[in-house]
C-alpha cells in the first residue's frame, strides 16, 4: 500500500484560513482535517462538513432520562415503599405527578447533558490517556494547521496553499 | 416607506366596527339581565341536577340553544334553554354546592340570586376585560422588549425595531380604554372586583369582609384609579419620548448624544416597568380574586404576556417580510424570534407549574380555591392550555430548521395565541362569571375589536417613519446576522 503522503499548511489567522479553505474547496482538493486553537464561525460550512446530528441524538437521551425518571419515581415512591406524598395518601403515580415533575425534568437534562457530552467525545474519538492526534503542538497555541491528502499533485497543491497565505507548508508520511 | 394598504386598512377598521357592534349588542344584553334570569339559572342548575336520566334532553337543549345563540336571538322563550346552556358547563361539585344552598335560609337563596345575577350582568364586561387587558399587555411587553433591545445593545434586532416600536402605537388607544373600564368598575358600573362592593370594609354591614379589609391599605379604589392612572401614564410616557427619540436618530448625525440619550431613557422606563407590571398584576387581574393571593402572579402574567407580544412581533415581521416592506432582514431574524417564542413558551410552562404545585404540595384551602374554581368548571380550557402553550410549540419548534420558517412559525404563533388568550381567560373569568361561562358574541366582539385596533395602529404606525433606522450604530451587524445553522432562503454557500 501505498504510504498516504499529506501536506500541512500553517495559517496564523483564522479569517486568512477559511478563505483558504474555500479556495481550496473552489479547485476541488478534499481537505481531511483543519486544527484550529478555537473554533472558528464557519469552517464546518467551507469544509463541506456535513450538518451536526448531536441534537437529534440529545433529543433521544431527553426521552431517555424521561422515561427512566417515570419508572423511577414509580418504584421508589409507588410500589417498592408506598410514600404519603403532600397528605394526599392516593399512592398512585399519576395523582402525584405534579410532585414528581421536577425529577422528570432534572432527569430529561441530566441525561441528555451527560449523554450528548459523551456522545461528543466519542465520536470525536477522545477518550482517557488518548494521544493527542493533532500533527503540530502549535495547533494548540496561535497556528491553524489544514491538512491536505496528496495524490501526485504536490507541487500544484503547494503553490495554490502558498498563494492563499500560509506561513509554512509541509509534506508529510502519515502513518 | 411602507403603504398601508387600502384593502387591510378597511378589513382592520371593519373588524373594529364588528367588534364595537358585537360588543354593545352583548352590553345591551347583559344589562337586561334581571333577577328572574338568575333563578332560572339556578332552577336549571337544580333540574339538570338530578341523575343521568336527563341527560338526552340536557343535551338537546343545549344544542338547541347554542343555535339560538349564533341567531343573536333573546326572547323571553329561550331563555332557560340560554340558562341550561350555561350550566350544562358546570360539573357535579358545583351543582351539589347549589342544591346545598336551596336547603339554606331565604336570605340565602337571595344572596346567592343576586351572586348568579351580577355574574350573568358581568359577562360582557369580562368578556371585554379579557381581550383588553390581553391587548393592553401585549403592546406593553412589545415595549419591554423593545426597550431591552436598547438597554442591551442588542444587534441582531435591529432592522426590526420599527415593527416593535409600531405596534406600540397600540399602547395609547388601549390605555384609555382601560381606565374608561376601570373607572366604571370603581364607580360600581360592573361587578368584577369583589372588593369594591359596598360594606366590604364596614364591621356594621353584613357584606364585611374581614380579609378585604385587612388587605384594605392597598385594596382601596382612590389608590386603585391612582396606581392605575400611573402605570398608564409612565407607559405612555416611555413609549412617546422613544418614538420621537428614535425617529430622531434616522437624521441626527450627532456622535450618537440622541442614541445614549434613548438608551438612558429605556433604562429607566425598564426599571419603573419591572415594578408596575408586578402591581399591575395585583390590582387588574389578582384583584378579581381578593381573598387569594400568590407570589409569584406577576412574574406568571408577565410570562403569558412576553410569549404572546415575541408572537406578534413575529406575525408583524412575517407579514411586512413578505410586503418587501423591511429591507435587509433575512430568514436568521424570524429564526431568533421563534427562538424566543419557544423559550419563553417553556418559560410560561416553568411560572404556571411552580405555582401550581407549591399550592397543589401545600393543599391550603384558602390557596387551592383559585384551582378548584378553574378544575371544576373550566376543566377543558385549563389543561387545554397547557396543551396548547407547552406541548405544542415545544414539539413544533425544537427543531432549529423550523424556526426560520414563516409558515411554521405562524401555525405555532397562532397557537400559542389562542393558548394565551385562553389563559388570561382563565385569569379573569372564573372569579367574575364563575360557571356563567361561555365563548360566545361578547368574547369573539371584544377579540374582533381589539385586533382590529392592533392592525390599524400598527400598520398606520409603520408606514409613518422610515422602515428600518438608518441612524442606529447596530443596523450593520443587524444587516449581516446570521445564525450559523441555517441557509437563507435565496443564498448559496457562497455568502457563509
Amino acid at each position: 500500500m501505498e504510504t498516504s503522503k499529506v501536506i500541512h499548511a500553517f495559517y496564523t489567522d483564522d479569517e486568512v484560513l477559511l478563505d483558504a479553505v474555500k479556495a481550496v474547496k473552489a479547485e476541488h482538493h478534499h481537505i481531511e482535517e483543519v486544527f484550529c486553537p478555537f473554533p472558528v464561525h464557519g469552517l464546518d460550512k467551507a469544509m463541506g462538513l456535513a450538518p451536526t446530528r448531536i441534537a437529534i441524538t440529545a433529543f433521544f437521551y431527553g426521552v431517555t432520562g424521561l422515561a427512566f425518571a417515570i419508572w423511577m419515581t414509580n418504584y421508589i415512591m409507588i410500589e417498592d415503599w408506598p410514600m404519603d406524598i403532600g397528605g394526599k395518601p392516593s399512592f398512585s403515580w399519576i395523582e402525584n405527578m405534579p410532585a414528581f415533575v421536577p425529577i422528570m425534568f432534572e432527569l430529561t437534562v441530566f441525561f441528555a447533558a451527560h449523554l450528548m457530552v459523551i456522545t461528543f467525545y466519542m465520536r470525536s474519538r477522545i477518550w482517557p490517556f488518548k494521544d493527542a492526534e493533532n500533527p503540530d503542538p502549535r495547533t494548540t497555541d496561535d497556528h491553524f494547521l489544514m491538512e491536505i491528502p496528496v495524490h501526485n499533485n504536490e507541487e500544484a497543491l503547494t503553490s495554490l496553499l502558498a498563494k492563499t497565505g500560509a506561513v509554512e507548508i509541509n509534506i508529510v508520511d502519515k502513518h | 416607506m411602507y403603504q398601508f394598504s387600502g384593502k387591510l386598512k378597511t378589513f382592520s377598521v371593519a373588524l373594529i366596527i364588528i367588534g364595537l357592534v358585537g360588543t354593545i349588542f352583548s352590553f345591551y344584553n347583559g344589562s337586561q339581565k334581571t333577577i328572574e334570569d338568575a333563578k332560572h339559572v339556578i332552577t336549571a342548575s337544580h333540574a339538570t341536577g338530578h341523575g343521568a336520566g336527563h341527560e338526552d334532553a340536557m343535551l338537546h337543549s343545549e344544542e338547541k340553544s347554542k343555535i339560538e345563540h349564533s341567531n343573536n336571538t333573546n326572547e323571553h322563550g329561550d331563555e332557560t334553554a340560554h340558562a341550561e346552556e350555561i350550566i350544562s358547563d358546570s360539573h357535579a361539585p358545583k351543582v351539589a354546592e347549589e342544591g346545598a344552598v336551596d336547603a339554606h335560609s331565604a336570605t340565602d337563596v337571595q344572596e346567592h340570586e343576586a351572586h348568579v345575577l351580577h355574574q350573568l350582568q358581568n359577562r360582557p364586561w369580562s368578556a371585554f376585560y379579557v381581550a383588553l387587558f390581553f391587548s393592553l399587555g401585549i403592546t406593553l411587553l412589545v415595549l419591554a422588549f423593545y426597550a431591552i433591545q436598547r438597554v442591551a445593545q442588542v444587534g441582531w434586532s435591529i432592522v426590526i425595531l420599527r415593527v416593535m416600536e409600531a405596534i406600540t402605537a397600540n399602547l395609547l388607544p388601549v390605555s384609555i380604554i382601560m381606565i374608561v373600564v376601570l373607572v366604571a368598575s370603581v364607580l360600581h358600573m360592573n361587578h368584577l372586583f369583589p372588593w369594591m362592593a359596598e360594606g366590604t370594609v364596614d364591621p356594621t354591614s353584613d357584606n364585611y369582609d374581614a380579609i378585604v379589609d385587612g388587605k384594605s391599605w392597598w385594596m382601596n379604589s382612590t389608590g386603585f384609579i391612582l396606581r392605575s392612572v400611573f402605570y398608564l401614564i409612565a407607559w405612555n410616557a416611555y413609549r412617546f419620548f422613544i418614538r420621537k427619540g428614535s425617529i430622531k436618530e434616522d437624521t441626527a448625525d450627532d456622535g450618537n448624544k440622541t442614541y445614549k440619550k434613548n438608551f438612558n431613557g429605556s433604562v429607566i422606563f425598564l426599571f419603573i416597568f419591572m415594578i408596575t407590571e408586578s402591581m399591575m398584576s395585583w390590582d387588574w387581574i389578582m384583584g378579581l380574586d381578593p381573598h387569594w393571593f400568590s407570589t409569584l402572579f406577576g412574574w406568571y402574567v408577565l410570562a403569558t404576556l412576553l410569549v404572546s407580544a415575541l408572537t406578534v412581533i413575529a406575525f408583524f415581521t412575517i407579514y411586512l417580510r413578505s410586503q418587501g416592506a423591511i429591507p435587509g432582514i433575512n430568514d436568521s431574524h424570524i429564526h431568533d424570534l421563534a427562538k424566543f417564542m419557544f423559550g419563553f413558551s417553556v418559560f410560561w410552562t416553568y411560572l404556571w407549574f411552580s405555582q401550581f404545585m407549591l399550592i397543589w404540595y401545600a393543599d391550603i384551602p384558602e390557596e387551592t380555591t383559585y384551582f378548584v374554581a378553574r378544575f371544576t368548571e373550566y376543566k377543558l380550557p385549563f389543561l387545554g392550555m397547557v396543551v396548547m402553550n407547552f406541548v405544542f410549540p415545544i414539539l413544533l419548534l425544537l427543531n432549529s430548521d423550523y424556526k426560520s420558517k414563516p409558515w411554521f412559525v405562524v401555525i405555532g404563533g397562532v397557537v400559542i395565541l389562542a393558548g394565551h388568550y385562553i389563559d388570561v381567560f382563565i385569569m379573569v373569568m372564573p372569579s367574575t362569571v364563575g360557571a356563567q361561562w361561555f365563548f360566545g358574541i361578547p368574547e369573539i366582539s371584544a377579540l374582533c375589536f381589539f385586533i382590529g385596533l392592533l392592525i390599524y395602529t400598527t400598520l398606520n404606525a409603520f408606514s409613518k417613519a422610515n422602515a428600518i433606522p438608518k441612524g442606529n450604530p447596530f443596523l450593520e451587524e443587524s444587516e449581516h446576522f446570521h445564525y450559523y445553522n441555517i441557509e437563507h432562503t435565496g443564498e448559496g454557500s457562497a455568502n457563509h
